[in-house]
Formats: structure tokens, C-alpha cells, sequence
């Protein structure tokens, strides 16, 4: 008994160490549950390398090839997870290489932790070697960035940042700590945050809006539900599932929402925007209600506002205030979280079936069959398609890979044909459109999901941005299978100079290296396609590898994503050819 | 929505005192190409909480899109916006005159006198003029001293204070809670 009494006392008090400034940063990602971090060593973070060369049995760094590809990796980490990403950097240009990812994962709402060493703070602000403002740097594209110049203030600055993270609508936090910071020892104690004064991460919902959303959705006769990817990270996906069914509603997604409802569901009615489906687009503005969930109305899904679903009465479920009449008007706004409000609002709605509504799209689908998806998949005319690469790996897939994209036509392609029987399958750069994204994001998915089979797709123009991270697929052994569509263009801004620049191709014409090559330089299985008749085999065989595996296919040189809503047009407008 | 009617509004933002929230809150309006017209920052009527009062010109609509975006920042308790209408405020002008000018110009003491400004400090060289108020009052004293010649003036930002209750203590106590 008094043993026991003895142990309480103990754990009742909090319990310190002293141990140095860059001991305590990787104690408190070990306390944060972090396994696996991307990041690149360099003068102002060696004393955080040493540590974790310590606790290597604990926590796993992964050498990127460049800073920017430990943030895509972190990102690929965090979305196909859940979980905070972390990468780390030095001081410097080590930092401002984070940039990207962080711009990126900031516009995406991905939870990431960035930390970077800073020169010693007697030098700060005196221009010293590999000297920035990282966190003036990074202020605009940061949920929230701090400095940290005394061991004693980094538990609190860390457990802040994962808390801001992860919470409320997720987003990067960047901590900057200066190197004195990391040598000085002190107390260490390590308590999570669970709150910080000021920040609200859910909205309350308005007393009465879920039941005024209810009644305009069970009166309505063409309910349009457009979904986003606040419901992939609420995962709410069964809660939208069951409204989905239970009123009959028609719903289409944002590229970020990709993946929540199956592909396959009778009521996904398929993707919104410039390259999405003829029928969600066209039908925008046929709907009397739209209900939008957990997405942002971003220009490249709405195109002209002034003319944008202007007949419908507009609910907007949503986690962050900011986004509620930001683009469009909404007649009821209900703030949450979206797999809370979903579930309330189910029980207020009316079983409904819309069945003349739903012909609409399907009609429409028809057209897109007919006109673009047929020739995509089933093509006759010499000259691979992307879209039937993308169809033979959803038959070797089973629509079961997660599919990294990067960005540009194939991007489009990707989204608009990979078949995603399950959730967080569709990992991509949406709103900052980010080329060389794919590669290294493949990383990070694989890492954190090695079940899964990982496939990233990119165009020869985005793989070249971050081609170097093959070194890392070696060296981590990530069993990511890579597909580049090599059209020899910078395929979207070639079309673009093609229908609205005159044919001009500025600048958009690439001469490739050997592919093949530097994937087997790299000591990666790899082949190449430039015929149809290689192509299911070359699919199957690098599906079935066990390790990373390259495959380069050469697919048409001037081939087009259609449909396309022309930018700034409306969405009605939509063009098939 | 552009074609609203803009006006001056008075941006007031509660705030933890924390080190860069300064360049995320201005970040927010130069994003968006508003000039701000006057920005003041001080501590508020709470231990630890800053206040921020921001003069723009604008239309509500975006006013209330720019409230929004403030508020996300996590450090930010609470942003309003108000009229001019609605709030007591206070602008504050300082004016270096020639010391002489005080003895000679007898205009010049007349126009003290008649515009309630305090004289700060007087020397041999100069002497420094206070005129707390509304812009308008301030900007006509300038207008009447600039005929005689001024060696330096500036202006401060516009403070302010609500004629409504702002409830931030009670705000914190649900963010608390």
C-alpha cells in the first residue's frame, strides 16, 4: 500500500530532465507520437541531427535529395494518414527551400510541423552565414510560424504547433530555433496542448441553421450536393455517404474531395470544374439548391462567379468562418465540423429519390461518354491516351492504389479516371498547383501507409522539378511504382497556348533525357512504353514488383483534357472539344 | 459587389500580445491592395491583450471578408469593424514651429488659443504645438499655421473607443471554458 501511495505522489508531479534544447525538440516529437520525419541536415540544425542519431531506434529521419521534397514527402505522410508531417531544415537556404511545401500544405489545409534551425540569436538580424527571416518568410503562407530563442520555450512551441496542426481546419505551422537555443540545457517537462486562448478550432453552429439547411434541402426538387475535402479530413465520409442516400442527392467532388464516396457510387456524379464533368458543371446551374461540404468554392471550380449557380439557394457546411460568403453568397451558412453537422442533420431529412433530376445526369454523362471519355480509354487512333494508361492501372489496381498525382494534364486525367474504391486515395496539389510535387509526396503516402499500393503519376515537365528524390526512394527502399506520361510538352500550358494563344508554343517543348536511364542509375526496375500493344503488360508487370518500379510511357504529343471550362467562363459554359 | 459605397472604416482587432502578428494582420490588407490609412497598436483594458485599431477605406462587403480573414489568425480574439459614426476617437497632431514666430506673429498665439492646442515645449529655436481631435481639426490647424512656416509636423493614428460594449473579457472566458 505504501509503495503504491509512494508511485502517485510521483506521477502526480511533473517530472523533469535536464537535457539540451535539441535533446528536448526530438523528446517532444516522440511525444507527439512522431515516427517518421523528412528533412535534410546543414549548420543550424546539426545539434537536432546529432540527437536524433541518438534516438534513431525511436524516430525515423528520412534524408531527402532537397528540402522541397521533405515537405511533399511530409504532406503525402500527412494526407494519406491523418497525421501532422514533419520536416526539418537548417537555417537559411535550407529553410527558404521549405517554401514551396509549406505554401502548398497551407492551401491544401494539410497538417504539417516544420522546424528549422536558426543561427544563434546573439547573430539574428546581422545577415550571418545561412542567415533568413524565416518566419517573416513564411508568415503568409503559415497557420501559425514563432521563433524560438531559449531551450525553456521550445516544449511549449512545439506543443502549440502540433496542436494548431491538426486542429480545427488543419494547415503547416513552421518553428524556428535558433542554435544557442539547441545547445542550452534546462528542465525539461513535456505537457500536449489541448487549447490556446484566442483560437476557436470548430466554430459553433448556429442555434437553428442545421434545420433551416433541412427544410430548404427536403422542399427542394434538383438538391445538388458538391463535396470538398473538409469531409476527407473531418472523415465524414460515411456521415455524407448516408445523407447522399437517405434524400437522393446527386453529389459531385472537388479534385481535394476525390476519393470520399467511391467511384463507383450510383450518386457520385463525378468531378466539378475547368477539367471535371460535363454533367455536375452543366448542372450547377440547374440546381434549385446547392450544398456545398467542406470546400471553398475555388475559382477553378466555380469560373465566373457573376453567373455561378445564381438559381439555387446556397448552404455551405463549414469548419472555417473565413470561407462562409468569401466567393459566394450563401442563404444558410452551418459552421462545424462537417462529420458533426452531417450526422445532425441526417435524422431532419426526408427519404427522398429525385429520380428525374438524377436522368439529367446521367443523359449528360452520355455526352461526355460519347464525345471525350470513350476516345480517352478506348482509343482507335494511333498514339497512347493518358486516360488509358490511367484505365489499365485501375484494372490492375482494382481501384484499390492510392494515386499521387503531380500536376498538369495528367493531373486532370488522374482525377477525372482513376477508379478510388477507398478513402484518402487521391493525393494531390489543388489549390497551389505545385509541379514536382508528385515524386516525393509518393514518398512520404508510401511511408505511412507501406500496405497500400502507391502510385504516382506525373508529366515529364513536374517529375524533372523533383527527380532527385528517386534517390530517395532507393536509398528508404519506398516500393512507390512511378508512371511518367511523357508528351514531350508542358502538356496544360501547350493546350492553353493551343486554344488561346494561337498555337504559339513558347517555351512548352522539352527535350527529354533517357528516362529509363537515370530511373536504372538510381538502381530502380524500370521500362519503357511507346506502344499500345506493351502497354497492359508493362501496367501489370510493374504492379506486381514488390520494390519501386519505373515506367515511363510515351503517349501522345498534342493530346487535349476535355471537357474544359475556359478560365473566367462560367461552368455552364463548358466545352466538350 | 465592387460598385458598394466605400467608406472609412475603424478595424478594431483584440489580440494576444505575441511578437510578427503585426506583419500577419497587415499582410492581410496589403494581399488584397488596401491602403491602410492609420494603424495605432496598444495595450487594451486587459492584462496581456493588444489592441489594434486600423483605419480603411472600404466597402462592407469586403470589409466583412477582411474581418473574417483576421479573425482566423489564431492569436486574434476578436476583430470589429465600425463606422466612424459609431466610435469616440481621438487623433493627435504635433507641430515644430520657429520660437520666434510665437513672439512675432500675434495671429499665431490668436490661433492657438482659438483652436484649444497645447503648447508641449517651448525653446530658443522652436516650439511644439499639441492638437489632439478629429483629423478635420488637426488638418485646419495645419492649414493655418503652414502660412507661417512649419519645420516639422506628423500625426498620429486614430484611436479609438466604442460607444457598444466589446464583452472581450467575457470572450475569453469562453475560449477558456
Amino acid at each position: 500500500m505504501e509503495t503504491q501511495t509512494i508511485t502517485n505522489t510521483e506521477t502526480a508531479k511533473k517530472v523533469t530532465e535536464r537535457i539540451s534544447g535539441s535533446e528536448a525538440i526530438v523528446r517532444c516529437l516522440i511525444a507527439e507520437d512522431v515516427k517518421i520525419i523528412y528533412g535534410y541536415p546543414g549548420g543550424a540544425i546539426m545539434p537536432v541531427y546529432d540527437e536524433l542519431y541518438k534516438y534513431q531506434d525511436k524516430i525515423h529521419h528520412v534524408l531527402t535529395r532537397h528540402e522541397q521534397g521533405a515537405t511533399h514527402a511530409a504532406q503525402g505522410f500527412a494526407r494519406i494518414s491523418g497525421q501532422v508531417g514533419v520536416a526539418i531544415a537548417t537555417s537559411g537556404p535550407g529553410a527558404t527551400n521549405l517554401i514551396t511545401g509549406i505554401a502548398d500544405a497551407q492551401i491544401d489545409s494539410t497538417p504539417m510541423v516544420c522546424i528549422t534551425g536558426q543561427v544563434p540569436s546573439h547573430l539574428l538580424g546581422s545577415d550571418a552565414f545561412q542567415e533568413t527571416d524565416i518566419v517573416g518568410i513564411s508568415t503568409p503562407v503559415t497557420k501559425w510560424n514563432c521563433q524560438v530563442t531559449k531551450a525553456a520555450d521550445i516544449p511549449a512551441a512545439l506543443a502549440k504547433a502540433f496542436y494548431i496542426a491538426k486542429s480545427g481546419r488543419p494547415g503547416p505551422v513552421l518553428v524556428d530555433i535558433t542554435k544557442d537555443a539547441q545547445f542550452e540545457e534546462f528542465d525539461f517537462v513535456y505537457e500536449k496542448c489541448e487549447k490556446v486562448r484566442s483560437y476557436l478550432p470548430i466554430p459553433k453552429t448556429v442555434a437553428g441553421s442545421l434545420e433551416a439547411a433541412a427544410k430548404i434541402i427536403n422542399e427542394a426538387k434538383k438538391p445538388f450536393i458538391i463535396w470538398g475535402q473538409g469531409v476527407v479530413l473531418s472523415e465524414a465520409e460515411q456521415e455524407l455517404i448516408a445523407v447522399v442516400e437517405k434524400a437522393g442527392i446527386p453529389a459531385a467532388w472537388t479534385i481535394l474531395g476525390a476519393s470520399a464516396i467511391a467511384t463507383s457510387h450510383p450518386l457520385n456524379v463525378g468531378m466539378l470544374g475547368m477539367h471535371g464533368n460535363y454533367a455536375p458543371n452543366k448542372l450547377t446551374n440547374e440546381c434549385d439548391v446547392l450544398i456545398a461540404i467542406g470546400m471553398r468554392f475555388d475559382d477553378r471550380v466555380t469560373g465566373d462567379l457573376n453567373k455561378y449557380a445564381k438559381q439555387a439557394k446556397v448552404i455551405h457546411f463549414e469548419i472555417d468562418p473565413a470561407e462562409v460568403d468569401k466567393n459566394v453568397k450563401t442563404d444558410v451558412a452551418v459552421l462545424g465540423d462537417a462529420k458533426d453537422t452531417l450526422a445532425k442533420l441526417l435524422p431532419l431529412l426526408n427519404a427522398n429519390s429525385h429520380i428525374d433530376w438524377h436522368q439529367q445526369f446521367k443523359d449528360l454523362y452520355k455526352i461526355e461518354y460519347n464525345k471525350v471519355i470513350k476516345n480517352d480509354i478506348y482509343p482507335t487512333k494511333e498514339g497512347l491516351t493518358m486516360g488509358e494508361v490511367i484505365h489499365q492501372i485501375n484494372v490492375e489496381s482494382k481501384g484499390e492504389a492510392a494515386i499521387v498525382t503531380d500536376v498538369g494534364q495528367h493531373q486532370m486525367i488522374a482525377c477525372r479516371y482513376a477508379d478510388f474504391n477507398k478513402t484518402k486515395s487521391n493525393i494531390t496539389s489543388g489549390g497551389l498547383g505545385t509541379m514536382g510535387f508528385g515524386l516525393p509526396a509518393a514518398i512520404g503516402a508510401k511511408m505511412a501507409a507501406p500496405e497500400r499500393e502507391v502510385v504516382s503519376i506525373s508529366g515529364d515537365g513536374g517529375y524533372q522539378m523533383t527527380i532527385q528524390e528517386l534517390g530517395t526512394i532507393f536509398q528508404q527502399k519506398a516500393a512507390v511504382k512511378i508512371v511518367v506520361l511523357n508528351n514531350e510538352f508542358l502538356g496544360m500550358v501547350r493546350q492553353w497556348q493551343q486554344l488561346f494563344f494561337d498555337r504559339r508554343y513558347a517555351s512548352t517543348e522539352m527535350t527529354n533525357p533517357n528516362f529509363v536511364a537515370i530511373a536504372e542509375g538510381y538502381y530502380i526496375k524500370a521500362k519503357k512504353v511507346t506502344k499500345r500493344s506493351e502497354l497492359a503488360d508493362a501496367v501489370k508487370e510493374m504492379m506486381e514488383s514488390k520494390e519501386a518500379y519505373f515506367l515511363e510511357v510515351c503517349v501522345e504529343k498534342e493530346g487535349n483534357v476535355f471537357p474544359m471550362v475556359p478560365s473566367g467562363a462560367s461552368v455552364s459554359d463548358i466545352r466538350l472539344e | 459587389m465592387s460598385t458598394e459605397k466605400e467608406q472609412l472604416y475603424a478595424v478594431s482587432i483584440y489580440t494576444e500580445n505575441n511578437i510578427g502578428l503585426l506583419n500577419r494582420i497587415s499582410a492581410i490588407f496589403q494581399r488584397r491592395h488596401i491602403n491602410i490609412e492609420s494603424l495605432n497598436t496598444s495595450p487594451s483594458e486587459i492584462e496581456g491583450v493588444s489592441k489594434f485599431t486600423i483605419v480603411v477605406n472600404m466597402n462592407e462587403v469586403n470589409i466583412k471578408k477582411i474581418i473574417g480573414q483576421i479573425e482566423k489568425q489564431v492569436e486574434v480574439i476578436k476583430a470589429y469593424y465600425h463606422s466612424l459614426d459609431d466610435i469616440i476617437y481621438q487623433i493627435s497632431g504635433l507641430f515644430k514651429i520657429k520660437s520666434e514666430l510665437l513672439f512675432e506673429e500675434r495671429q499665431i498665439q490668436n490661433i492657438i488659443k482659438e483652436s484649444n492646442a497645447r503648447i508641449v515645449t517651448v525653446n530658443k529655436e522652436f516650439f511644439v504645438l499639441e492638437k489632439s481631435g478629429k483629423k478635420e481639426e488637426i488638418v485646419t490647424l495645419y492649414n493655418k499655421l503652414s502660412v507661417f512656416g512649419i519645420m516639422q509636423y506628423t500625426r498620429s493614428g486614430l484611436i479609438a473607443i466604442t460607444k457598444e460594449e466589446m464583452k472581450i473579457s467575457e470572450l475569453l472566458e469562453t475560449y477558456s471554458n
